[in-house]
C-alpha cells in the first residue's frame, strides 16, 4: 500500500492513491472524483432500497385480496419508491456522473466550485437521510411521489411524513441547484484551450443543458413545497378547496417542475449513450450538431407540456389541444436523438461489450417508452389510460429500461477509469440478461393490465381473470429484476478485489478522460493533450511519433 | 475568478426568479377583489410601503457607488458605501416589520384568508432575501475596512452586487403587482 508515485509507478486502484485514503479524506473531501463517487454510491445504496419496496410490493400484489401489508402501509411504501427513485437514486446518479466526467472531459483539474459540490452532495445525502427518518417520526408520507393535493392538506394525511417530504425535498433541492450552477461555470470557465463548445463531448453537451433544466425547474418545486408547508404549518389554504384555495394550482406548480424533471432524469442517460456507442461501434457520432441541438430543443419544448400530466382535470379544450400538441412535438428532437445512435451503429464494427449490450437495449426500451408515452398526448387515450397500469409501465420502460439502463452502460463503461478495474464481463452479462428479461416480464404485462383498467397506487384488486395472473407474471419477473440489481453490487466487489487492470484507455475511447491513469490522480492530468478536434486521443494516436511528442510537450504546458 | 463568481451568482438569480415568479402568480391567482375578509385595498398603507421601497432602490445606486470605489482601491470610501448601503438594506426591513406588525394587530395574518397567505409568504420570503443580502453586506463591509486582498473582495462585491439588484428589482415588480394593481 505504499505510494506508487515514489517509485516512478502509477497507481492501479483506488486505495494506492494517498490522498484518499481515511475516513477523514472522504468525510472532508473537496475533490470532484471524490464528490462523484459519494454520489453514485449513495445512490446505488437508495437504489438496493428502492428495489426492496418494489419487492414488496409485488408481493402484495401477487394475488388479488392479498393481506401482506395493509393499505396504509403500501401507501407509504409505493410514495417511498417513487420519491427515492426519483429524487435519491435516479438524481444523485445523474449528478455523481457529471461531477465526476465533466472536470475530466474538458480537460479541468477540478469544479468551478470545489467547496460549493461537496456542499450540494451533503445537502442531499442529509435530505435523504430526513426522508426516511420519518419512518421512526410517525409515518413516512403517503400521498405518492406528485403528492396531490388536498390530500396532502392537514385534515387529509395527520402524520408528520408529507411534512419530512416536503423538508427534505426543499434540502435536496438546494443542493441539485447548487450542483447544478457549478456545471454550467465549470462548461463554460474552466476548459481547456482549443476545447471549443463544439468539440465538448456529448455527454458535457447534454449534462450542460440540462444543469439549466435543473437550475429553472427546481425552484418551481421549492415555490410549491412552501405553499404546502405553510398549508400544513401555519394553517393557510393555498390548496384546500373548501377554503377557496385550489387543489389544481398544486398540480399545475408541480408539473411545471415534474416534467422537465423526467427530462433531467433521462438526459445525462442520453449523454452516457452518445459516448458509449461511437466507441464501441467504432465510428464517429452521427449527426454531432443535431444530437447538441436536439438537446437544447428538448430543453425548451420540457417546460410546455406540463398540462398533459392533467388531462383529465376539466381544464378547458383550448388549453388541452395546446398541451396535446406540443407533447406530440417533443416527440420529434427525442426521435432525432434515436435515429441518430442507431446512424452510428450503422456499418460500425460493433463490439458486445456489457457496456454496448446495455445501449442497445436501452434505445429499444426507451423507444418503446417513448411510444407509449406519446399515445397519451392523445387526449381520448389519456382519459381512457390515465392513472392506470399503463402509465406505471410507460414511466418504467423510460426510467427503468431507459435512464438506468443508460446509466449502467455508463457504469460499465466508466468503472475502470473511476477505479482502475475492470467490471468482470461475465458477471454483467448475466447482470444484464437478468436485467433485460426481469425487466421486460414485470413491466410489459402492466400495458395490458392498465387497458383492463387496473388502476395504479391500488393496495390489492379483485379476483377477475386475467388480473391475478397478469400480476402474478408480473411479481415473478420481478424477482429476476431484483437478482439483476443486487448482482450489480456483487459484481463491483468481486472486481474491486479481482478484476483485471484496466490501464488508461481499455476501451480505445477518444475522450480526454481516458488520457489519464485510471484512477486518475487527485490533480487529473499530468499533461492535457492538445484538443483540436472532438476526438483529442484519435488524434494523438494516429499522428506520426515526432507530433504525437510535440503534441504532449505542447499540451503539457497547459494545466 | 470575478468572471466566474457573477456567473455563478446570474444562474443563481435565473433560479430565484422562477421562485418568486411562482410566488407572484400565486399571489394574483388567489386576487379576488370581492373575496371576504382583509384585502390589499382594504388593509395596505401605499403611501408607507412606498417610503421604506425608495430606501431599497438607493441601496442599489449606494452599492454601485461601492463597487466603483472598490475598483479604484479607496478601501475608506468603499466601506461606507457599502454600510450606507447595510442601513438603507435595514430601513427597508424595520418599514417591512412595522408593516407587519401593524396588519398582525389588526388580525391580518397569514392563516386569515389567501390575501394573508399570499401576501406574507410572497414578501415574506423577499424580506427573507433582503436579511440574506444585508449578511453578505456585513461581511464584505467587515473584509473591506479589514483590508483584506482588495481583488478578491472586489470580486465579491460584483457577485453579491448582482443579488441585490435582483431583489431590488423583484420588489419594483412585487410593489407594482401588490400595491399598485391589486390595490386600485
Amino acid at each position: 500500500m505504499s505510494d506508487p508515485r515514489a517509485t516512478g509507478g502509477v497507481a492501479t486502484s483506488l486505495a494506492q492513491i494517498p490522498e484518499y485514503r481515511g475516513l477523514l479524506s472522504w468525510l472532508s473531501s473537496i475533490d470532484h472524483k471524490q464528490i462523484g463517487i459519494l454520489y453514485i454510491a449513495s445512490a446505488v445504496l437508495f437504489l438496493l432500497v428502492g428495489v426492496a419496496e418494489a419487492v414488496l410490493m409485488r408481493i402484495q400484489l401477487m394475488w388479488p385480496g392479498n393481506h401482506f401489508m395493509s393499505p396504509g402501509t403500501y401507501n407509504q411504501i409505493f410514495t417511498m419508491h417513487g420519491t427515492t427513485m426519483v429524487f435519491l437514486m435516479a438524481m444523485p446518479l445523474l449528478f455523481g456522473f457529471s461531477v465526476y466526467l465533466v472536470p475530466l472531459m474538458i480537460g479541468a483539474r477540478d469544479m468551478a466550485f470545489p467547496r460549493l459540490n461537496a456542499a450540494g452532495y451533503w445537502l442531499y445525502l442529509f435530505g435523504a437521510l430526513m426522508l426516511y427518518f420519518s419512518f421512526m417520526a410517525g409515518g413516512a408520507p403517503a400521498a405518492g411521489w406528485f403528492s396531490y393535493a388536498p390530500l396532502t392538506e392537514g385534515g387529509y394525511s395527520f402524520g408528520p411524513g408529507i411534512d419530512y417530504w416536503a423538508l427534505s425535498l426543499l434540502v435536496m433541492g438546494a443542493g441539485s441547484v447548487a450542483t447544478a450552477i457549478n456545471l454550467v461555470v465549470t462548461v463554460l470557465t474552466l476548459r481547456t484551450p482549443g476545447m471549443s463548445l463544439r468539440r465538448l463531448p456529448l455527454f458535457v453537451w447534454m449534462t450542460f443543458v440540462n444543469s439549466f433544466l435543473v437550475i429553472l425547474a427546481l425552484p418551481a418545486l421549492n415555490a410549491a413545497l412552501v405553499m404546502i408547508l405553510a398549508d400544513r404549518q401555519l394553517n393557510t389554504h393555498f390548496f384546500a378547496p373548501e377554503h377557496g384555495g385550489s387543489a389544481l394550482l398544486w398540480q399545475n406548480y408541480f408539473w411545471v417542475f415534474g416534467h422537465p424533471e423526467v427530462y433531467i432524469l433521462v438526459l445525462p442517460a442520453f449523454g452516457v449513450i452518445s459516448e458509449v456507442i461511437p466507441v464501441f461501434s467504432r465510428k464517429v457520432i452521427y449527426g454531432y450538431g443535431f444530437l447538441a441541438s436536439s438537446t437544447v430543443a428538448i430543453a425548451f419544448l420540457s417546460f410546455g407540456v406540463w398540462v398533459h400530466h392533467m388531462f383529465a382535470t376539466g381544464l378547458s379544450f383550448a388549453a388541452l389541444y395546446v398541451f396535446a400538441a406540443s407533447s406530440m412535438l417533443i416527440a420529434v428532437p427525442t426521435g432525432i436523438k434515436i435515429f441518430n445512435w442507431i446512424a452510428t451503429m450503422w456499418g460500425g464494427s460493433i463490439r458486445f461489450t456489457t457496456a454496448m449490450m446495455f445501449a442497445t437495449a436501452f434505445l429499444i426500451q426507451f423507444t418503446a417508452g417513448g411510444l407509449s408515452g406519446v399515445t397519451f398526448a392523445a387526449i381520448p387515450i389519456d382519459w381512457q389510460l390515465t392513472d392506470s397500469y399503463f402509465v406505471v409501465a410507460h414511466i418504467h420502460y423510460v426510467l427503468l429500461g431507459g435512464t438506468l439502463f443508460g446509466m449502467f452502460a455508463g457504469i460499465y463503461y466508466w468503472f475502470p477509469k473511476i477505479t482502475g478495474r475492470l467490471l468482470s464481463e461475465r458477471l454483467g452479462r448475466l447482470q444484464f440478461w437478468l436485467l433485460v428479461i426481469g425487466f421486460n416480464g414485470t413491466f410489459a404485462g402492466m400495458h395490458v393490465l392498465g387497458v383492463l383498467g387496473m388502476p395504479r397506487r391500488a393496495y390489492t384488486y379483485p379476483d377477475r381473470p386475467p388480473l391475478g395472473l397478469l400480476h402474478l407474471i408480473s411479481s415473478s419477473f420481478a424477482i429476476l429484476l431484483a437478482l439483476g440489481l443486487v448482482l450489480l453490487v456483487v459484481n463491483v466487489i468481486v472486481s474491486l478485489r479481482r478484476g483485471a487492470v484496466a490501464g488508461d484507455d481499455p476501451w480505445g475511447g477518444w475522450t480526454l478522460e481516458w488520457a489519464t491513469t485510471s484512477p486518475p490522480p487527485p490533480d487529473n492530468f499530468e499533461r492535457v493533450p492538445p484538443v483540436r478536434s472532438r476526438r483529442p486521443l484519435w488524434d494523438l494516436a494516429h499522428a506520426p511519433p515526432a507530433v504525437r511528442d510535440a503534441g504532449r510537450a505542447e499540451g503539457g504546458g497547459h494545466d | 475568478m470575478t468572471e466566474r463568481n457573477r456567473l455563478g451568482m446570474i444562474l443563481f438569480v435565473l433560479s430565484e426568479s422562477v421562485f418568486f415568479t411562482l410566488l407572484i402568480v400565486a399571489y394574483v391567482f388567489y386576487h379576488h377583489p370581492g373575496a371576504e375578509g382583509p384585502s390589499a385595498a382594504g388593509v395596505l398603507d401605499r403611501g408607507k410601503a412606498a417610503g421604506y421601497s425608495v430606501a431599497l432602490l438607493c441601496s442599489s445606486l449606494t452599492l454601485w457607488l461601492a463597487g466603483l470605489s472598490l475598483r479604484r482601491r479607496e478601501q475608506a470610501r468603499a466601506a461606507s458605501w457599502l454600510l450606507g448601503t447595510f442601513v438603507l438594506g435595514g430601513v427597508f426591513l424595520v418599514g417591512q416589520a412595522l408593516e407587519y406588525a401593524h396588519l398582525l394587530r389588526a388580525h391580518v395574518t397569514v392563516s386569515r384568508n389567501l390575501f394573508g397567505a399570499s401576501f406574507f409568504t410572497l414578501t415574506g420570503f423577499h424580506g427573507f432575501h433582503v436579511f440574506v443580502g444585508l449578511v453578505m453586506l456585513a461581511i464584505l463591509a467587515g473584509l473591506t475596512l479589514a483590508r483584506s486582498r482588495p481583488e478578491r473582495v472586489e470580486a465579491a462585491t460584483e457577485a453579491v452586487a448582482v443579488y441585490w439588484h435582483f431583489v431590488d428589482g423583484v420588489w419594483v415588480v412585487i410593489f407594482s403587482i401588490v400595491y399598485l394593481w391589486s390595490m386600485a
